[in-house]
Parts: C-alpha cells; sequence; structure tokens
C-alpha cells in the first residue's frame, strides 16, 4: 500500500499484549485527520498539466499521483490550501467545507 | 601474565584493567565511552586491546558521558552489546539518559567507579554518585575486589540480556580502593566465556521486516502499563540473578551468593551491612571478633537494585542489631541503602536495633578499628545503652 | 536531477499532527523517499517526534527512534558503529532535529559526531523557534522575531540576537558535505539529498522550514514566505562539499527585507528604526558571502 491506512487498532488486552519496551508498530494509523478541515482543494482536471508541483509540496503527502487524474485522500488533508497557492495552472480551489455534503 | 592448562590466565590486575578485560571478554560491538577519574584505565586498556588487535569493537570517542549513553542506546537499538563506563559527575551527567535506557529496556552493561560528586571536588571513593541513581530503574551491583569485577560484568549481560528482563545493569567499583589497587585475578577462557554468554540476539531492535517505533509518546491513559512492565522486569531479574551466579559458579568456580551473601552470620546476634570493597576489611575483622567469642556476622548486600528485601525481612528475626555502612548521605534524612534496609525490616513485624553508619566518604578509609568500634556500637545498643540510630564515622571532631 | 513523476509513491510519513501548511511534513516525506525504506529515523523531543509518535499511532513506515533532546548526534554514532560492527550495510542513519535541538541543546552532540567522522545524514529543519514548547526563541531565532521569551514589549524589539550560523560551524568541521536549503524550494533540497546519499560520512543540511503558527501567516503562504526569506538574502541556499561552498541560487538584487518581514505576525511590531537593523545586518552577512564564497 503506498499510503497506510486508518486501522482499528487493537489494544492491549492483557500484560502479555504488552511490547517489550515502549515501542509501537510503525506505520500504524488510527485517526483521521479529516476534521481538521475548513476548506478542503478540488482540482479542475481540465486546467492540471501534471506538473506535480501540488504532490511534492503538499505536507501530508494526500495526493496520488498514480491514477490518470490527480486524486487526494480527504481523510488526511488538512485544508492548509499549499496546493491552491502554489499551483502553476491555478488548477486548484479550495472550497469552503460548509459547502459540500458528503459528512 | 601466566598461561594455565584450561585456557584461563592469571595476573596482577587492578579493578579498571579486570573490567577491561571482563568488557573484552563479552565481546561488545560498540563501546562508547568518555575517560573520568578513576575509570580512566578502563577506557585506556580497552583502546590498547583494540589497537592491538586483540578485540574487535567499534570504539567511540565520544564527547561526553551524555553522548556516551546515548551513542550505546543507539547501538542497542540496531541489535549491538553495547558496554560502557564512567564515574561520579560522568554518571551524573548522563543521568536523564539512565532513565532513558531503563525506560525503553536496552540491555546495557555499564562499570562505574564510585567516587564523590562535586562540591566541593574529590576524586576519590564513596558511593553517592551510584545511590543518587537508585530510582533510574538501572540493576546496580557493588563489587569488593578485582575477580569480582571482572566476573559481575560478564553475568551483567547474562542478567541484562535474559528474556524476561531486558534491564540495563551498572557494576560499581569503589573508586581506588577496587579501580586501582593490584590483585590476583583470573581471566577466563574465551571460549568458556563465549559458552556463558552467547551472542547477542536482541528482542528490542529494529527490524526493516517489521518496522517499529521506539521510545514513543506514551498518554496518560497508557504510561503507567508501561512503567509497570518495568517493575515486573526488575522483580524478575531476581530468580535470573540467582541462577545466573550459579551458573557461573559451575562453571568458573566462583559464586558469590546471589543478590546477599553472608560471612559468619550463624548464630550472629550483631551483623554489619556493607557494598563493596568495605566488607573485604570487614571480614578479617569478623574473624577477629569470633576468636574472642563475639556474636558477630557480615551482610555482603551485593545487589542494591533489585532490593532484598526478602532477605532483609527474614534477617530480622534472626538478629539482635544491624548496623548499616552508608558511603553516601541523603541530606535531610539518612543513608539510602539504611532507608532502604529499615523499610524492609519494618515489614517483618520484628524490628532489631539499628544504627547507620555514615563512613568512608570521598575516599577516607574505613579502618578495622573503625569497624571493630561498629560492632561495639551494636552491642551497646542491645544492652540499652544509648546510642544515636546515625554516627559519622572517623571525623576529626 | 529529481524527477517527480520518476519518485516513489510510497509516503513513508503519513497522517502525522503536524500544523496545516508546516514545512516539516514536506521535509521528512521527500526525505525519506529518496533515501528509501532502509532508514532509521532520530527524532529529538521537537515538533517531528511530538505530532509522530503519539502511542498507538505512528506516522513513520520505517523504524524510528524518538530521542532525549540533546542526543540526536549521539545516537546517530552509535547507530552508525553498531550496524558497521555487525557488518551491516546499505542503511541509512537520519535524524531529523529541530533548530534548538541542533544549535543549543544539540550542538555539542552533533560536533562531536561530525568530528568523529560517523556514517550518518542530519537534517536541521529550522522554525526558528522551540516551536513545540510554544515558540521559544532559539540560537536561530532571527533579530527582531516576537518569540514567548524575547517578546516584544515597550522596552524590546524583540530577539536581539541574529542567527547562529550552523552551516559556517559545520564548514569548520570540514564535513564531507553540508548545505543550507528551505522547504519552498523542494526541487534544491531533494537534488542535495539525492547528492549526500551517496558520500560517506557525516552530512547536514540546514533547511529553512517556515511555520504558519508561529511565525504569524496563512497556511497557505508556507512557500511564497520560504521564497521571500531568500528573495531578500534573509536566508541563503548553498552547498559545502570537497572544502569550496558554492551558492545554489543567488538573487540577482535582494528584495527590501520589508517584503519578507510585513507578511509575518512575528515582525509586526517591528519599527523603521529596527528596520534598518534587519537590513544592515543582512548587508554586513552578504558582504561577508560574497567575500568568501563567490568565485
Amino acid at each position: 500500500m503506498a499510503k497506510p491506512q486508518i486501522v482499528k487498532f487493537k489494544f492491549p488486552q492483557c500484560w502479555n499484549d504488552m511490547p517489550l519496551g515502549p515501542s509501537a508498530e510503525a506505520g500504524i494509523l488510527t485517526e483521521s485527520n479529516a476534521g481538521w478541515r475548513v476548506q478542503r482543494p478540488v482540482i479542475d482536471h481540465g486546467k492540471c498539466t501534471k506538473c506535480l508541483m501540488c504532490w511534492v509540496l503538499c505536507p501530508e503527502g494526500v495526493i496520488d499521483k498514480e491514477p490518470e487524474k490527480l486524486e487526494i485522500d480527504m481523510n488526511y488533508c488538512k485544508g492548509c490550501g499549499l496546493c491552491a497557492h502554489e499551483c502553476p495552472k491555478g488548477a486548484v480551489t479550495m472550497i469552503r467545507e460548509g459547502d459540500f455534503h458528503d459528512r | 601474565m601466566i598461561d594455565k592448562a584450561d585456557g584461563s590466565q592469571r595476573d596482577f590486575l587492578n579493578g579498571d584493567e579486570a573490567v577491561a578485560y571482563g568488557a573484552k571478554l563479552c565481546r561488545p560491538h560498540v563501546i562508547p565511552v568518555y575517560p573520568i577519574t578513576p575509570q580512566t584505565i578502563v577506557v585506556e586498556r580497552i583502546s590498547e586491546f583494540i589497537a592491538n588487535g586483540h578485540m574487535e569493537g567499534e570504539y567511540i570517542h565520544v564527547e561526553s558521558e551524555h553522548s556516551a549513553m546515548c551513542a550505546a542506546m543507539g547501538a542497542s537499538l540496531v541489535g549491538a552489546r553495547a558496554f560502557t563506563a564512567t564515574s561520579s559527575q560522568g554518571l551524573a551527567y548522563m543521568h536523564e539518559m539512565l532513565h532513558y535506557v531503563s525506560g525503553s529496556r536496552f540491555p546495557i552493561v555499564m562499570m562505574n567507579a564510585n567516587r564523590t560528586l562535586a562540591a566541593p571536588w574529590n576524586i576519590f571513593g564513596d558511593q553517592r554518585d551510584s545511590l543518587a541513581q537508585r530510582d533510574t530503574g538501572w540493576i546496580q551491583v557493588y563489587v569488593e575486589n578485582a575477580q569480582e569485577a571482572l566476573d559481575m560484568i560478564i553475568q551483567a549481560y547474562a542478567i541484562a540480556e535474559n528474556d524476561g528482563v531486558y534491564t540495563p545493569v551498572m557494576v560499581n567499583l569503589d573508586g581506588y580502593v577496587n579501580t586501582h589497587t593490584y590483585e590476583l585475578v583470573t581471566i577466563p577462557a574465551q571460549s568458556e566465556v563465549d559458552e556463558f554468554l552467547p551472542p547477542f540476539k536482541s528482542k528490542n531492535a529494529i527490524d526493516f521486516d517489521a518496522p517499529r517505533s521506539f521510545c514513543i509518546s506514551a498518554s496518560t491513559e497508557w504510561n503507567m502499563e508501561f512503567r509497570y512492565q518495568q517493575y515486573e522486569a526488575m522483580n524478575r531479574a531476581i530468580p535470573v540473578i540467582e541462577e545466573t551466579d550459579k551458573r557461573f559458579g559451575e562453571k568458573f568456580g566462583r559464586y558469590y551468593g546471589g543478590l546477599v551473601e553472608e560471612y559468619r552470620c550463624e548464630g550472629a546476634e550483631v551483623v554489619l551491612v556493607g557494598m563493596g570493597s568495605v566488607t573485604g576489611t570487614a571480614r578479617i575483622v569478623v574473624d577477629k571478633l569470633k576468636d574472642q567469642g563475639l556474636k558477630v556476622g557480615l551482610v555482603k548486600l551485593r545487589f542494591y537494585r533489585p532490593f532484598p528485601s526478602e532477605y532483609f525481612k527474614k534477617l530480622s528475626a534472626r538478629v539482635k542489631a544491624i548496623g548499616i555502612i552508608d558511603r553516601d548521605l541523603s541530606f535531610g534524612y539518612e543513608g539510602a541503602v539504611a532507608s532502604d534496609i529499615k523499610a524492609a525490616l519494618l515489614s517483618s513485624g520484628v524490628c532489631p536495633k539499628v544504627i547507620n553508619y555514615i563512613a568512608g566518604i570521598a575516599g577516607r578509609d574505613i579502618t578495622k578499628e573503625h569497624l571493630e568500634g561498629m560492632y561495639q556500637k551494636l552491642f551497646n545498643r542491645i544492652k540499652g545503652q544509648d546510642e544515636p540510630e546515625l554516627q559519622f564515622i572517623g571525623m576529626r571532631w | 536531477m529529481v524527477n517527480a513523476r520518476k519518485m516513489t509513491d510510497t509516503e513513508y510519513l503519513y497522517g502525522h499532527k503536524a500544523c496545516p501548511g508546516c514545512g516539516l511534513g514536506t521535509i521528512g516525506r521527500l526525505t525519506l523517499k529518496i533515501l528509501g525504506k532502509r532508514t532509521i529515523v532520530t527524532l529529538p523531543a521537537s515538533c517531528m517526534s511530538t505530532v509522530t509518535t503519539q502511542y498507538p499511532q505512528m506516522n513513520y513506515t520505517v523504524p524510528s527512534l524518538t530521542m532525549a533532546f540533546a542526543g540526536t548526534g549521539a545516537v546517530l554514532t552509535g547507530m552508525s558503529a553498531g550496524l558497521k560492527a555487525q557488518g551491516i550495510t546499505d542503511v541509512n542513519v537520519l535524524g531529523f532535529a529541530g533548530d534548538g535541538g541542533t544549535a543549543d541543546i544539540g550542538l555539542q552532540a552533533l560536533s562531536g559526531a561530525v568530528e568523529r567522522g560517523d556514517d550518518f545524514i542530519y537534517i536541521c529543519y529550522d522554525n526558528e523557534a522551540y516551536m513545540n514548547t510554544g515558540v521559544q526563541r532559539s540560537s536561530l531565532t532571527p533579530i527582531g522575531a516576537n518569540t514567548t521569551n524575547s517578546p516584544a514589549g515597550t522596552a524590546s524589539y524583540g530577539e536581539k540576537k541574529p542567527k547562529k550560523n550552523l552551516f559556517e560551524i559545520m564548514i569548520a568541521h570540514r564535513i564531507p558535505y553540508a548545505a543550507t536549503a528551505s522547504s519552498a524550494y523542494p526541487y534544491d533540497f531533494m537534488n542535495k539529498i539525492e547528492k549526500l546519499k551517496g558520500i560517506k560520512g557525516p552530512r547536514f543540511v540546514h533547511i529553512m522550514c517556515p511555520c504558519p503558527t508561529g511565525w504569524g501567516f496563512a497556511s497557505d503562504r508556507t512557500v511564497e514566505i520560504g521564497k521571500l526569506a531568500v528573495e531578500t538574502g534573509l536566508w541563503y541556499l548553498a552547498e559545502y562539499e570537497n572544502g569550496k561552498v558554492k551558492m545554489s541560487q543567488v538573487p540577482k538584487t535582494l528584495k527590501p527585507v520589508e517584503e519578507y518581514l510585513k507578511g509575518q505576525r512575528r515582525f509586526r511590531h517591528l519599527t523603521e528604526e529596527n528596520i534598518k537593523l534587519i537590513r544592515e545586518n543582512r548587508d554586513r552577512e552578504w558582504e561577508l558571502i560574497r567575500e568568501k564564497w563567490f568565485s
């Protein structure tokens, strides 16, 4: 998997379940950051040239460059707006969360 | 140096050199170490072994003791066996890392040359440095002589790396009295040590195929459970310490008694409890007093942590008075060892008389006469005479 | 030259709790994509460790160690030696430390590790204050910045000292490779990481990481602010290798410092006199840069 996914973490139920020392399995995600957003990026794929500047700059790494059209993992986008601000083609717009009905 | 038929050697070594040989025999991968009197000979000898091809391992000239423990931890994290050594100011400097290493359960072994802490400055021996680190979660053993020093380095790794333990171990030598005094020491054969102490296969190291994050933040909801595990591990060390010592005795012919060694305590009415080199002197005093018909005995407290509380509970029913020699002092109260022993006695329900002797600070000699005097005061106490519960020994006025 | 199209899709740092727009996410992601999964990351107490290793959520997918504040350089040494002693090769030993954990409390350990010549990569991500504990000043806080323990008030204009010159400190150690970079110039940064990947010994990158929360600007302006820092000459991009310094980019003319300062809440209080101080310091530094490093 290119990006870690959220898992339902199974907390230790007894002493034998505890790890040896304070360590934990790497790459475990237990919560979404979606609730941080007040706005979300929307890509106009007509204008997008897949220059990948947004993919490079995104502090969260939520942009997926594999598919033909860039996709954004909305579980972890914090809505910072860097992609929209830096897109050389103006292909990304930040839309307020209240204008979406998928929550 | 005399080579023996069984592959061991016999030589005239001081405590520091014995530790260096002990470390060499354990084949540490990484030795990050910073010099400080009176540990410097350990540092120098190990670097000579490596420079002459007698020892493999990465010797790191760290720039401070704090960095020495950081580097030892980094090495242990990648699965390497790490050894370091320090004393006094250096031990205090790495205090933060002592907690860090024990909390993260890395089985590092460190030799500490017991030396007093400044201010005022002094390079000679007392146990204030290591006793101030009592609560850092390290197993602590105090040796009597150079042979025991060498042997305990080897045993320390066996204890630390035990699957149920994974707790770091500090091997303490009295500064100058142990570190710089020459004695005849048997250096075991490398092949024998290899059989006793197999190569380190860490259960707490990185694995690229199953990556983990180490020394993570644990919230209020989970932190106490991690701490409890540490507590349990230290308790599990108790049978491991006993078993390791027995196993060592069977293989190398030297058994030290586990957590505690009793010397001629049969029928004793009063005993002295000591840690480290003072017990060597005390044996001679016990022999002399017993020849005079006095019912005395000596308790050599070897492991300060984990504390042998069960032993002291049982001791309380057998003797009338206990004198506890503390080469340290917790200002505002009493000697650390005395506090811990008294707490154990209390839970037994039987309370012998106790006198806490503060002695041997900053290298002040604890003489045979002092020790005889300590026994005398204990007898006075039993007779109902007034003896203060805390007494400084060997003062000018 | 790094090409985004050819870079791996795998995210080695994902889902972390850094502030929106923070440069550290970009820095962490891109570094690990270039170094790959056989990398051990060390993070001292800092934003980077706090936002990535809160049990049980672990945002690195490579092995990581959260470390005591002062010891990053030393633990990198230990790891490097431990791997070498066991004959384990082809592992990147990487430290991500903040400006405080590098230039202040961590400087001794870093200096020792570089002097010993151990094999590791050290990236100092510089957000110019102890951001994790609430924006207290560090030795890399620039002149005039308002921080919570060097605040601007009626008797003070904020931080009085210029940034400690970490790049030159590393050069003084004759380190095999050192560079300055910025999260606002990701390709410049990535090319530097790509280059240092193949070099043995200690390698150091001092990367400016603009902080929307601590510096006081909107989260989408991180790159804009980072670029202004370089364009006004208050930060520079350079490399040190084989005994020589090479500037990565030099603005033809340095923009007025006001353009950089005015966009940030931490500089809002500055008077003309304060700004003059900043300008003069900048001019003095560039005089030295031109003298030393322009061939």
